[in-house]
């Protein structure tokens, strides 16, 4: 015999029973239509918010919008989209990953190293990925065995992971740094003044995600363990397998989103993507993907990162400050999250 | 635990008995404690010219990420996790930069209350989001701190402001005798005008109860939204109080302060305050971070690289949590 | 201090509190249909009820934590409907719920100051009922869950409830406590306060209780003065007539048991585990299906968690098909055969999740399957499984849109499709309709008649002989009854596990006098 239990935050008034069914009647009809196409399909009302982000885009400056205008738009988002499916990944299981940033701007720094160094920037490259493995592998073991919470694990990992970078730094800095060439024209450079080449790298990676979470047994699990531990555990998933493998890919993502973002500013600094973690969790809760776990996709997330990309584009052209976008992101962030968890209350 | 373990030396027994209690309740923040005092030898071991300006060097250095951790525990020890106390920060810290400039002590004083009020505001909103929402705090939090880091920008774009003479002084120096830095004794009073009198009210105990058992709490009486937003309007005191400790440290507005966030919630980690919520309190937190900065002072006196104290920083955040929640499980187990 | 005024004020009949004609519906449950409660002044009363008859309800709604569709309460002829359990508090009623209100990381000093307790007299409950040596200053999460529970009964007497609710409080205490709580309550006849009592223990509630109301799906059905002997009429009640809309068990073969020779699928020696799950040995052979009765909390569900591997048991032996095992997950468990369908579905299903991945989930379990999942056998397997079950869905949908029923047909699908050896039970018809309940029945006959062994804990002693080919019943944490299909109709079954026949009999005499009945018909 066991009460309802008042969810953490919520009101002193025990939610509805479970298993009762959503107000029906006409009158909250047209409500309900748009709340099952929420919760079913959350990708075509995110579609229709980016749509009505363009279409002020081009109200607000006229003739902006075009096809030069969306490729800058997509080399910006590619990146931050990357990071997104760091996010994507890990809330799918309840967690998340604060140490992508860290691991990202390590990775592009120490690519950078190596441009004068025998081996060369491919040297460089595989040197950041073993790093990034073994960064996620740690994070992967302290979450997956030691069920240290996701936050703090990946946070401390940020913080050693910083560190060693910049002591990293401090032996390498007789040999001299610089983006290579072949970074900077797969990060910022585009193709017939058009396509972003850094979609040569996206486009596949974004398909591996999408086949890994929806087709595959990983990703079946990914969704299970977030959804439900006990039953992922009953049904004999054992959690710490999976978890350890999701923040090893989180980490490698990380590291190829740090070769992009080092390409497209042409900068290599061990803080340099610092300031994207908060939007890549932001673009997966945008997304659909509830930090609860069980639910969400990758597509959201892509779209969440353009719609991002697109509002920052919007401000800086209605002149606004910085300042106005930050305030923007949150309240997005806040009144999407609102609605999605309205919509998938009732349980 | 029935009648037959009955003894008569009831009155003799009850003060060792809650001190063994106390003790055993405190035993990571006295084991920080011990720490300290071991570190603090070992720095005089490294520079003996290590003295009373090192302590005062060191006590204002700690003091804004010390209000910062306070915040923080306010928060979780609830049930809760604050992202936005960076940006509360950054907040209160241009704000009263801004108010202050130019203006005499007598309006330096009523900033200072605006400040702290304003805190207690903001905080109170994060909480009613939270409430009103459903939304876990955590995405809560991090929206909001979108929101309160870009309201400091908006009021100060730019580093400037100034900040009032009294306000500069207050963590300046020594009081007394020059072992006692002023910023320690700022950090003191602070936590004891605040945190002392809310952790023995209703006020505080509900925190504690919705933090540890949110059911047992609801059927006990306790309201707990109503708490939740309380305990996220102390956050916001705090993190005001962290502001302005940055505004009196620098003598002006910096309208970026989210390292602090992050950090906060490692040093109430290290600091002994329980994720879950319930357990904990603000002076393990506050010696943690006297421990993280001497570390880091020791590392710069040995001359290694002070980027190894943050990953000196990050081993131990995660050495510590992975032992405790091993134990955590190995006791349920058994 | 002044009882005899109390007695005075607060004469006998008149009524401190009083609902009637509750009702509340969750989804397309009717979870109470009219349910009325009239406490008298001073009286303790106990409410009964077999489990789903919506006592449990009833009691949220007394408390506030559920809103009634319909009916009214009233507390000394006031109206009163409460939204929390503080509003209750305030109106005068008190809950003592199984898992003590007290946080677990604030001494016991602090957990008084939550609600407002005087020390004095908190000290004056706790003294009755027999902890003398306490200290306030230790953490609640320190202490035994008995001396919580006792903890938290003196907190609400020192607040001089006018109605405290007691919710099987005797539970998990040792005997020594029993007693000094029974004879507490006891004391409470004539007193200002009321005690609303459940319990399942009939002994304790002919000790203290003076009347008792008697709940049947939903329905109050009578209102029993409590004597000697009026057990009898309380079980009646609880059972009611036999519903008519019951399936029978024509068409369904009898269970077949196999020679001596073959070892039993399980076979289980002593098991033992935690506080409830004492000692407990049986058999469970291919081809049968075994019954399993019991009260609330008397093991078995640390039993059935030993079964599936969930847990580790803490003393005795599990031999699958003759072969000693020892499950560390259950996964173990899995490969082993034994696979677990269990009652609470919130805690078998992925609520979010389409029923195609619910059913397939064990079969990407193994890190093996982590690659790209062939989805047109998957859909194969998954249809069959859905066709077999009658699943009435598409497989796409999202397992929280469907009905209880077809959910827990998920539950079973995701093992059936892989084919199953031994199949556990746990209560697997619980809040659900009664055509996909003869469903499930006719399920594990089948299952059982090609070969599997099935073990079938019900809480609904109807469906015991409908399904069941033997049935053990469990008392205590052991095992004290072993009855044959033919002979567990439902009052026998309630009998047993009440343990009421003071002559409880072992299960070797009963084995006995099966033989016996066997060749005398």
């Amino acid at each position: 015999m066991s009460d309802a239990t008042p969810a953490r935050g919520a009101s002193d008034v025990p939610v509805r029973a479970a298993g009762a069914p959503p107000p029906g009647g006409t009158a909250a009809g047209a409500r309900s239509v748009g709340r099952n196409l929420l919760r079913e399909r959350p990708i075509l009302p995110l579609l229709a918010l980016l749509a009505i982000l363009v279409a002020i885009s081009e109200l607000v400056r006229p003739g902006i919008v075009g096809a030069d205008w969306a490729s800058v738009m997509v080399r910006a988002a590619v990146p931050l989209a990357i990071l997104g499916a760091c996010q994507t990944l890990a809330m799918l299981t309840g967690g998340i990953d604060l140490s992508v940033g860290a691991v990202a701007s390590m990775s592009g720094f120490v690519v950078a190293t190596f441009v004068t160094s025998p081996g060369g920037w491919q040297l460089g490259i595989a040197v950041a990925i073993v790093a990034a493995i073994l960064a996620g592998l740690v994070t992967g073991v302290g979450v997956g065995v030691f069920r240290v919470h996701p936050l703090i694990m990946s946070l401390g990992m940020s913080f050693v992971v910083l560190g060693l970078a910049n002591v990293w730094q401090l032996l390498k800095v007789q040999t001299g740094t610089g983006t290579p060439d072949e970074l900077r024209w797969l990060g910022s450079a585009r193709s017939f003044d058009l396509l972003p080449n850094s979609l040569l790298v996206f486009i596949p990676l974004a398909a591996l995600v999408f086949l890994a979470i929806h087709r595959t047994g990983f990703g079946r699990l990914l969704f299970a363990i977030g959804d439900n531990p006990i039953a992922a555990r009953l049904s004999g998933a054992r959690a710490w397998q999976v978890l350890i493998a999701l923040y090893v890919v989180s980490a490698v993502l990380a590291a190829i989103a740090g070769f992009l973002y080092s390409g497209l500013t042409n900068v290599a600094s061990v803080t340099l993507v610092d300031s994207q973690v908060l939007p890549s969790v932001a673009a997966a809760v945008i997304g659909g993907t509830s930090i609860f776990g069980g639910r969400g996709g990758y597509a959201g997330t892509i779209v969440g990162a353009l719609i991002l990309a697109v509002t920052s584009s919007l401000l800086t052209s209605l002149g606004a400050p910085e300042a106005i976008r930050q305030i923007l992101f949150g309240s997005i962030i806040v009144v999407v999250a609102a609605a999605y968890t309205r919509v998938t209350a009732d349980r | 635990m029935t009648a037959a373990t009955a003894r008569p030396d009831r009155q003799q027994r009850e003060p060792r008995e809650s001190l063994r209690a106390w003790v055993q309740g405190n035993a990571w923040t006295l084991g920080l404690v011990v720490v300290l005092v071991a570190l603090l030898v070992v720095t005089k071991l490294i520079q003996p010219r290590y003295g009373a300006p090192g302590l005062q060097g060191l006590a204002i250095s700690v003091l804004p990420l010390a209000l910062a951790a306070a915040a923080q525990a306010c928060a979780v020890i609830s049930g809760g996790i604050d992202l936005s106390v960076g940006s509360m920060m950054a907040l209160a810290n241009v704000v009263s930069a801004v108010l202050m400039k130019d203006q005499g002590p007598e309006v330096g004083i009523a900033v200072f209350i605006g400040v702290l009020l304003l805190g207690m505001l903001v905080g109170a909103i994060n909480g009613a989001v939270v409430v009103a929402t459903r939304v876990p705090d955590i995405v809560v939090t991090l929206a909001m701190a979108f929101v309160w880091g870009g309201l400091a920008l908006l009021i100060l774009p730019t580093p400037g402001g100034g900040a009032a003479d009294w306000l500069k002084d207050i963590t300046l120096g020594s009081v007394a005798s020059e072992w006692i830095p002023k910023a320690a004794v700022v950090l003191l009073v602070v936590v004891a005008a605040i945190w002392l009198p809310l952790r023995r009210s209703t006020i505080g105990l509900s925190m504690y109860a919705i933090g540890s058992n949110s059911l047992a709490a609801y059927r006990s009486g306790v309201s707990v939204s109503r708490t939740k937003i309380i305990a996220y309007s102390f956050t916001g005191l705090f993190a005001a109080l962290g502001g302005l400790s940055l505004t009196a440290s620098t003598g002006i507005g910096t309208p970026l302060a989210t390292a602090y966030t992050l950090q906060s919630v490692a040093a109430i980690v290290l600091g002994g305050v329980s994720l879950a919520g319930g357990r904990g309190g603000l002076f393990g937190p506050i010696v943690a971070v006297l421990v993280l900065q001497l570390i880091r002072t020791d590392m710069t006196l040995l001359r290694l690289n002070t980027s190894l104290a943050t990953t000196a920083q990050g081993v131990i955040l995660i050495a510590v949590v992975m032992v405790g929640t091993f134990i955590q499980l190995r006791r349920s187990r058994a | 201090m002044d009882t005899g005024m109390a007695t005075m004020t607060a004469p006998p009949q008149e009524l401190l509190l009083e609902a009637s004609g509750i009702a509340k519906t969750y989804g397309s449950v009717q979870a109470l249909r009219s349910a009325s409660l009239a406490v008298r002044a001073g009286e303790v009363h106990a409410l009964m009820g077999a489990n789903g008859a919506g006592k449990s309800t009833l009691v949220k709604i007394l408390t506030g934590a559920v809103r009634p569709d319909r009916g009214t309460i009233s507390i000394r002829g006031r109206d009163r409907t409460v939204h929390s359990p503080a509003e209750a508090r305030r109106s005068g009623l008190i809950s003592v719920y199984q898992e003590p209100a007290l946080i677990p990381d604030l001494d016991i000093r602090s957990n008084l100051r939550l609600t407002h307790t005087e020390v004095g007299p908190f000290r004056h409950w706790l003294t009755e009922l027999g902890i003398r040596d306490l200290s306030l200053a230790s953490l609640a999460r320190s202490l035994p869950l008995a001396t919580l529970r006792i903890i938290d009964l003196a907190r609400a007497l020192a607040a001089e409830p006018d109605v405290l609710m007691l919710d099987e409080m005797t539970a998990a205490l040792p005997a020594d406590l029993t007693e000094r709580v029974l004879e507490v309550i006891g004391q409470k006849h004539g007193g200002q306060t009321s005690v609303i009592f459940i319990s399942h223990r009939m002994i304790e509630i002919n000790a203290v209780c003076d009347r008792a109301t008697v709940l049947r799906e939903g329905e109050t059905v009578g209102v029993v003065d409590v004597a000697p002997g009026s057990e009898d009429r309380i079980v009646e009640l609880m059972l009611g007539r036999l519903v008519d809309a019951l399936p029978d068990r024509t068409g369904l073969g009898p269970g077949r048991s196999q020679g001596e020779a073959v070892a039993p699928r399980i076979a289980a020696h002593n098991l033992a585990q935690g506080t409830r799950l004492a000692d407990v040995s049986f058999d469970l052979h291919a081809g049968e299906v075994l019954g399993v009765v019991a009260l609330e909390g008397q093991g078995q569900d640390e039993l059935f968690d030993v079964l599936s591997g969930s847990v580790r048991s803490s003393a005795g032996r599990l031999l699958v098909d003759g072969r000693p095992v020892g499950f560390h997950h259950p996964a173990d468990a899995i490969r082993a055969g034994l696979v677990y369908v269990a009652a609470d579905r919130a805690e078998a299903l992925l609520m979010q999740r389409s029923v195609r991945e619910n059913i397939a989930l064990p079969y990407t379990a193994s890190i093996r399957s982590w690659g790209l999942i062939d989805l047109g056998q998957e859909r194969r397997k998954v249809d069959a499984a859905v066709d077999r079950l009658q699943i009435e869905t598409r497989a796409g949908r999202e397992v929280r849109q469907l009905s209880g029923g077809n959910q827990q047909k998920v539950t079973i699908a995701r093992w059936v499709a892989g084919g199953v050896r031994t199949l556990l039970c746990f209560d697997p018809t619980r809040g659900i309709d009664i055509r996909t309940k003869q469903q499930i029945y006719t399920l594990m006959r089948e299952l059982a008649e090609a070969g599997a062994a099935v073990m079938f804990y019900s809480t609904d002693l109807k469906e015991i002989q409908l399904a069941c080919d033997r049935v053990i019943v469990i008392f205590g944490g052991r095992v004290v009854n072993e009855l044959t299909g033919a002979e567990s109709d439902e009052p026998t079954l309630l009998r047993a596990a009440y343990n009421l026949r003071p002559d409880a009999r072992m299960p070797e005499e009963v084995a006995a006098e099966v033989v016996a009945q066997g060749t005398g018909a």
